[in-house]
């Protein structure tokens, strides 16, 4: 069954990039921005291609992320792999491991003499892509960190300061309280509960999410994320549950339905979320701070780390195409074209200029909260446990994660029991991922 | 006198067939020989790091007390998805069967689900029943009930086994009416004339005709639920709450592309595809015994 699909879609692949007789070179951009998104990277391919004359990129989007890379690694085992690919973050330990299938950014930028300033971007942006010793492997495109939103109606209906979130779990748990108490359906509700709930708690607190630097130390790790101060945090969810003070929404983005439709009061969620949030409660009702943190763990919270998608650039292509991709990322960095992205979208810009560009435009202040996603990833210089996440096969252990989590809030495990078993079961992966990429 | 035709051409019928072989060999040999080959491997996505590890893969799985479980699951999965969706279309199609006035338009509406792809089918569903905007999970909490497929395990599985069967039963009742049809009216009659009530009617006689559609139809249907769903579980529920829908094949699609685990995925769809051919085998060799040509 794999193999069918498998073959049909290299075989779409093949289609999809025969070579077309233009004067100029085609770059292949393999994306999975959907329509608005899409359409603004559309905007700055177009952007690209009238800045000079020698290289058109194309932009193809491929379907959800999944999809893309699938479609991706399909064309390369046909030898017809797009130039550029977009990965999401999850992906990042496997991209790595594909020996002899990716172009490190680093060495791309090296081999074609493009400037390229590592200490312009990011921290925490850069950080998650690059090796222990600082080299960028692949071009951070679309980042987004979560954070806290409220829905400054039910606050206000439950008395409360519609104008002042939360800083601390306790605040927040005592504010959802009085907002299901005076009739509101639902109190917080997590996005992406596996990245918000686990991955991001350990960080802001400076816990290890596993062994030898959350996996950039090398590729035989253990999970770690079964610690007291997480068993607490998802014990005192499950808790919360039964009076509807927490609510769970579903994996992924699911939960919104529940924020976006007026029911909850709290949700954390990705900053990317944030304009679609202002559409469904309006801009004057939607507050938006950083996320909780728990002052029996940290006095002060550490920085949060990233999720979303970078571009990887794919072996196999004649050698002097690939200057034009040099271009491209160089191209996508600059200032303005990532002030953009990050105003239309509600990405964070991988570059610290192009936030401060967008800070003098006055932005944030016609958009309140937009700035917070960058606050959070800068708030402290990176620690080893709040660089980033390499963990291999880590699709399957989110999966594995949502699961375990899930059987808390159904109520057929307790949080240790399930935090446990998710690290076992982790560590099962693992152990595969290693022993198939030793 | 009896007329033969024949083909002196040696090999003329080869040809004729070849078409039909090279589909069944392009289509399906080949890429269930690849399914075998890739389960004996573990490599890297891209293919750069392949190795050959004899059944490894398959005693990861074997090992694991998750697979069963799945595997346990697909079982009843299957059982209640075959046998409410055709319980449910026999009855639609009998019914069908009886109207005299509009009949067409009954079985256009009937066969109009089959239309809609799998994982429409899920997301459809998944709306109906959505615990906080859904229009049935809002009508069944006015009487009382609480359903919240996304954290209650069984209410989920509930809900793709509806999804999977009304998915289907346009399929199953366009076999099931063409069976009815083919029933000589005659039989009825005369049955009717003993004295046969409508449902000793239907039992002795039309059923028993009606076997061969029904065992055909069971063995479409079982393997329909073991292959054809995962789109309504990755549209409604991705295997969740905990592994309460997570049935095999959605696991051999999410570990295979999702997960970029082509080695493990292959072989659990080898092991699959063993259960099904061994399913299919039982089913020919002990139901259709009982079947009436």
């Amino acid at each position: 069954m794999t193999r069918i699909l498998l073959s049909s879609v290299a075989a779409a692949a093949v289609l999809a990039s025969a070579p077309a007789a233009w004067a100029q070179t085609e770059i292949q951009f393999w994306h999975a921005m959907p329509t608005n998104l899409g359409e603004t990277v559309n905007e700055i391919a177009a952007g690209f291609n009238k800045s000079q004359s020698e290289y058109k990129v194309v932009p193809v989007y491929k379907g959800t992320y999944p999809e893309t890379l699938t479609a991706a690694i399909a064309a390369f085992r046909a030898k017809q792999a797009p130039h550029i690919v977009q990965v999401f973050e999850v992906g990042t330990a496997n991209m790595m491991a594909a020996k002899g299938a990716v172009y490190p950014i680093y060495q791309l930028m090296a081999d074609a003499k493009e400037p390229f300033d590592p200490k312009s971007y990011i921290g925490p942006v850069y950080g998650y892509y690059s090796t222990t010793d600082g080299k960028l492997l692949s071009m951070p495109f679309n980042s987004s960190t979560p954070v806290l939103y409220w829905n400054k109606e039910l606050l206000a209906k439950a008395g409360l300061d519609p104008n002042k979130g939360p800083t601390t779990w306790p605040e927040l748990g005592e504010m959802a309280k009085k907002a299901v108490a005076a009739g509101a359906k639902c109190g917080f509700t997590p996005q992406w509960q596996t990245w918000t709930l686990i991955e991001n708690y350990g960080a802001w607190h400076n816990l290890p999410f596993a062994t030898k630097a959350n996996g950039f130390g090398g590729t035989d790790i253990e999970l770690k994320f079964n610690d007291q101060p997480r068993i607490k945090l998802i014990q005192m969810m499950a808790d919360w549950s039964k009076d509807k003070t927490f609510v769970y929404g579903g994996r992924q983005g699911k939960s919104d339905s529940l924020f976006h439709g007026g029911d909850c009061a709290f949700q954390i969620a990705s900053s990317g979320s944030a304009a679609a949030a202002a559409k469904a409660l309006g801009q004057d009702k939607l507050g938006m701070g950083m996320m909780p943190y728990s002052p029996d763990v940290i006095a002060k919270p550490q920085n949060s780390i990233i999720g979303g998608a970078t571009l990887w650039v794919l072996q196999g292509r004649p050698k002097d195409e690939y200057k034009g991709v040099a271009k491209f990322m160089t191209y996508l960095s600059s200032t303005p074209v990532q002030a953009k992205w990050h105003q239309d979208t509600g990405y964070v810009p991988i570059t610290m200029a192009a936030a401060d560009a967008t800070e003098k435009e006055g932005f944030y202040k016609k958009f309140p909260g937009r700035d917070i996603a960058v606050k959070e990833l800068t708030l402290n210089p990176p620690t080893e446990n709040s660089k980033g996440l390499r963990i291999g096969n880590f699709v399957q252990i989110r999966d594995v994660v949502d699961e375990e989590l899930e059987d808390v809030w159904s109520g057929k495990k307790d949080a240790k029991t399930a935090l446990d078993e998710a690290v076992k079961r982790g560590n099962e992966l693992l152990k595969k991922f290693d022993a198939a990429n030793k | 006198m009896e007329k033969r035709v024949t083909f002196n051409e040696r090999w003329l019928p080869y040809l004729l067939v070849a078409p039909q072989i090279v589909i069944t060999l392009v289509f399906f040999f080949w890429p269930s020989g690849e399914a075998i080959w890739q389960s004996v491997l573990v490599e890297d996505a891209f293919g750069g790091n392949s190795k050959f590890v004899w059944f490894e893969n398959f005693s990861h799985l074997f090992s694991d007390p998750n697979y069963f479980a799945s595997a346990r699951l697909t079982l009843v999965f299957s059982a209640l998805v075959a046998s409410l969706g055709l319980a449910a279309s026999l009855l639609l199609a009998v019914m069908a069967d009886r109207v005299i006035r509009g009949a067409s338009a009954y079985k256009t509406i009937l066969v109009w689900p089959y239309a809609v792809a799998p994982a429409v089918a899920g997301v459809l569903w998944g709306f109906l029943f959505n615990p906080s905007v859904g229009v049935v999970a809002w009508a069944l909490s006015v009487i009382g009930i609480e359903f919240n497929y996304v954290i209650n395990g069984n209410q989920a599985l509930l809900l793709i086994v509806l999804a999977a069967v009304w998915n289907q039963i346009s399929y199953n009742f366009l076999f099931f009416l063409a069976g009815l049809q083919s029933i000589p009216k005659s039989l009825i009659e005369a049955a009717a004339i003993d004295g046969a009530g409508p449902g000793r009617r239907f039992w002795d006689i039309v059923f028993p005709l009606l076997s061969p559609t029904g065992f055909f139809l069971l063995v479409i249907n079982i393997i329909y639920a073991f292959f054809g769903t995962f789109g309504i579980v990755g549209s409604l529920t991705q295997g969740g709450p905990g592994q309460s829908t997570n049935i095999l094949v959605w696991k051999v699609y999410n570990d295979g592309f999702r997960g970029q685990d082509l080695g493990g995925s292959s072989a659990q769809s080898v092991i699959l595809m063993a259960v099904v051919i061994l399913l299919t085998f039982v089913q020919f060799r002990f139901i259709e015994r009982r079947v009436h040509y």
